[in-house]
């Protein structure tokens, strides 16, 4: 059964589709077979993150007018065969997107990939209500500071009232990531603790990627940061929170705390 | 007399919505015009002043008829704001506006007390809402409501009655918003942007930063909204 993704967040640049690039490639890695979509529409990133910008031809705003047909419009990474972008038009706004065709788009992929991610542009206009329309599970990715949290509590509200399932009345699973977490600064107290985060939003936590000079490398070099240097520590965190989507038991890691207090917070994975 | 033209401030108009009884006569007409002669004799003036609507989904009347039970209802006392339940054309002559998408409270019977008693407040039912209040959502309700989980920055509750939260309150309460000077506001950890009852409020920066991340509630003292922690 095909999972559909939603990378969201309200706040801009807080790490989206870093994350988008990196949980993709990490899955893809694991082989399982996953397509990106990017729905930043005119604003268009994701390409570039995964180097492959030069062979956008035809995009998802030509797939939902009828332009291009969606094989066309499908990009293969070179690096992993199994990982596959669907770009966003960088000439087009938000308004080109429609509803009726995201919704064609996302059932003909749920036929050939395990893993659909829609990578959602910030804010909670079009483009990102759309993006978690048809979300079966959603990243909520926040940074440890009050602006990015409060931004990620409104989008976990319109996740449980805009989205598909919710309109069904079911529940669309929701899972926490927390990007740029410097334990230095967090421990003066000049960033909001794990602890904090958890409990204002309290939603499940995914994982914890520590900020790195790696991730800024990899963007720069057009490569996820688990492809570029899969031994780095955001690497090593993205790998485990992509385990973790896939069902498995992976310990938490918090950078720079000691191993009891790990487990502890791990234990008390919010409800 | 020099007139002096300036700008001239444009017309801001609010929607607000009001508690008002609503009537819902039954045919026929007659015998209920009695019944509430009879209810009326119980408890005189309990209507006076007070808004009534009238529900004529029940009963099927000409304009004329309509205009002629308002005569009725109007001999009694009672002003009728507004009539619902019917397809009367719009503005037919002497009728009251039609009314649309009313909100039911609980239906009630005329208390059989002392005559000419100020109506009590009605107390409408309490919400219990069972998740977290995300940022940006609004809770609102004419009775209280109660939260069990936290109620986000950027949220707010607004409740006729009273407020009850049992997990964090960052964001907004007002409670007796329907002007209940005695209504009253408890929460497990108070950290809120802003707390009010009956129009009476304070911001974050007005409430102590001894009470911070501490249970505590919130009640009117005339004019002056007190904040005591609790236990």
């Amino acid at each position: 059964m095909a999972q559909v993704l939603v990378v969201t967040s309200g706040k801009g640049g807080v790490g989206k589709t870093t994350s988008t690039a990196a949980l993709g490639a990490a899955l893809a890695h694991e082989g399982e077979n996953v397509v990106v979509i990017d729905f930043d529409v005119g604003l268009r990133n994701l390409d570039l993150m995964l180097g492959a910008e030069r062979r956008v031809v035809f995009d998802l705003i030509n797939v939902i007018q009828g332009v291009a047909k969606l094989p066309q419009a499908l990009i293969r990474d070179k690096r992993l065969e199994n990982l596959v972008l669907l770009p966003a038009s960088q000439t087009r706004d938000k308004d080109a997107l429609t509803e009726d065709g995201v919704a064609r788009v996302i059932a003909e992929l749920r036929k050939k990939f395990d893993w659909i991610i829609c990578d959602s542009p910030a804010g909670i206009e079009r483009g990102a209500t759309l993006a978690m329309r048809h979300a079966d599970a959603a990243i909520i990715v926040t940074n440890p500071e009050v602006s990015s949290v409060r931004d990620s509590d409104r989008i976990i509200g319109l996740l449980d009232s805009k989205t598909i399932k919710a309109e069904r009345g079911e529940r669309v699973d929701k899972h926490l990531l927390i990007t740029r977490y410097q334990p230095a600064r967090a421990t003066r107290g000049e960033m909001l603790s794990i602890d904090d985060v958890l409990e204002i939003l309290s939603t499940p936590l995914l994982g914890i990627i520590p900020e790195s000079e790696e991730v800024l490398r990899a963007s720069n070099v057009g490569s996820p940061v688990t492809l570029s240097n899969a031994q780095s520590a955001p690497a090593r965190a993205y790998f485990d929170a992509a385990r973790r989507l896939k069902g498995m038991d992976v310990p938490m890691l918090v950078p720079g705390e000691s191993r009891g207090l790990l487990n502890m917070l791990f234990g008390r994975k919010a409800a | 007399m020099s007139s002096v033209v300036g700008q001239r401030q444009s017309l801001m108009f609010r929607a607000r919505s009001y508690m008002a009884f609503v009537f819902t006569p039954q045919p026929p007409i007659v015998e209920w015009l009695a019944d509430l002669d009879a209810g009326l004799e119980r408890s005189k003036g309990f209507f006076a002043g007070h808004p009534v609507a009238l529900d004529l989904s029940a009963v099927q009347l000409s304009a004329s008829a309509i205009a002629q039970l308002i005569a009725e209802i109007e001999a009694r006392n009672i002003r009728v704001l507004g009539i619902e339940g019917v397809t009367v054309p719009e503005g037919e002559a002497g009728l009251p506006p039609i009314l649309r998408e009313g909100r039911g409270a609980q239906a009630f019977e005329l208390p059989a007390s002392a005559a000419g008693s100020a109506p009590q407040h009605q107390q409408p039912g309490s919400l219990l809402v069972e998740n977290p209040v995300r940022s940006g959502q609004s809770v609102v309700s004419e009775g209280d409501i109660t939260v069990l989980g936290s109620v986000g920055s950027g949220a707010e509750i607004i409740a006729g009655g009273s407020i009850h939260i049992y997990g964090t309150l960052r964001g907004r309460a007002l409670a007796g918003a329907t002007g209940n000077a005695r209504a009253r506001i408890f929460c497990h950890r108070v950290e809120a942007e802003l707390l009010a009852i009956d129009s009476y409020y304070k911001t974050a920066d007005d409430i102590e930063g001894s009470l911070r991340r501490r249970p505590a509630q919130a009640w009117l003292e005339g004019r002056t909204l007190k904040i005591s922690a609790m236990n």
